[in-house]
């Protein structure tokens, strides 16, 4: 078997913000009926999160094994350890057997960027169409957006933390962008 | 600039998170139908300066198609609403009434 690498090889860049490659990430992707018991329990499965807790529209929540995102009234991300991902889909896949569902592993279709520092909102905002105000954007919110030219998903893991993940094909793309987006001299110091 | 709000995932999205599809509520006519019918099925398009309804898929963001009725002359947005529909809401007509007396589109005034 060959090796997996992340797209761009951990790669880094300091500026407004620090901009890097967060390495290798297990992503799996589950459509159907998301009120559908047993879809929700194979989010359980996959996070650990219980009916109740899994998330609702635009929302991202963490679990004991992993984290699901909601993507659309019909799609939910499910994050784990890349390492993981053939063992959680087997077990999502035996609760899924009897619904019409799917379940696929997209770890290797995406790449996951990481944009960390008291810039970062600036950072983001000088790329998306969106409202990364505090008051409008928080952790906990995830959104799927345009970057520049490319769909993009993003959410906050704390006040000064972005991640951001998009097709593996345009990784050097987004990280390029961000990068640019994060030039020292670009400062505009409107959060 | 054009804003919408996506009747899916209730956020305000910006045009160029969209992607527009044409007109809404087209009539598709089958099987037994005449050749005219269907000629206005594929060609006959409205081009109205003033309220439209229109079809747009929120293509960057949860990837759902819905419909919105808006003015084509003050970006005046009426009212979004799923696409699982083949006209317009009560409640948007009420509101295009309010705010347009005496418009119309096709079989609607
Ligand atoms: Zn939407």
């Amino acid at each position: 078997m060959s090796e997996p690498i992340s797209a761009l090889k951990m790669a880094g860049f300091d500026g407004l913000a620090r901009v890097e490659d967060c390495g290798l990430q297990g992503m799996i992707t589950l459509r159907g009926d998301l009120s559908a018991r047993a879809v929700k329990s194979a989010v359980t499965a996959a996070t650990g999160l219980t009916g109740p807790k899994q998330p609702g529209p635009l929302q991202i929540v963490s679990g004991k094994s992993g984290s699901a995102a909601w993507m659309s009234p019909d799609e939910m991300l499910l994050l784990c350890p890349y390492g993981e991902t053939g063992s959680v889909l087997a077990a999502m896949q035996e609760k899924l057997a009897k619904v019409h569902a799917l379940a696929v592993d997209v770890s290797d279709a995406r790449v996951q960027l990481q944009v960390a520092g008291p810039s970062a909102r600036e950072v983001m905002a000088k790329l998306c169409p969106l409202d990364l105000s505090p008051e409008n954007f928080q952790p906990g919110t995830i959104r799927r957006t345009r970057m520049a030219q490319i769909p993009a998903a993003l959410w906050m893991v704390d006040e000064a933390t972005f991640r951001v993940i998009c097709f593996r094909s345009v990784a050097d793309y987004a990280f390029n962008l961000l990068k640019t987006a994060a030039h020292p001299e670009s400062g505009v110091g409107y959060f | 600039m054009l804003i919408l709000r996506c009747p899916y995932c209730g956020v305000d999205a910006d045009e160029t998170e969209l992607a527009p599809g044409g007109e809404a509520h087209l009539k598709r006519f089958g099987p037994g139908s005449g050749d005219d019918d269907f000629h206005d099925y594929l060609f006959t398009r409205e081009n109205p300066r003033g309220v439209h309804f229109e079809r747009w898929r929120h293509a960057h963001g949860c990837g759902k198609w819905f419909h919105a009725a808006r003015a084509t002359d003050t970006l005046q947005v009426f009212g979004t609403y799923p696409a699982q529909t083949s006209e317009p809401p009560k409640e948007v007509l009420a509101l295009i009434r309010a705010a347009r007396p005496g418009w119309s589109w096709r079989e609607f005034a």
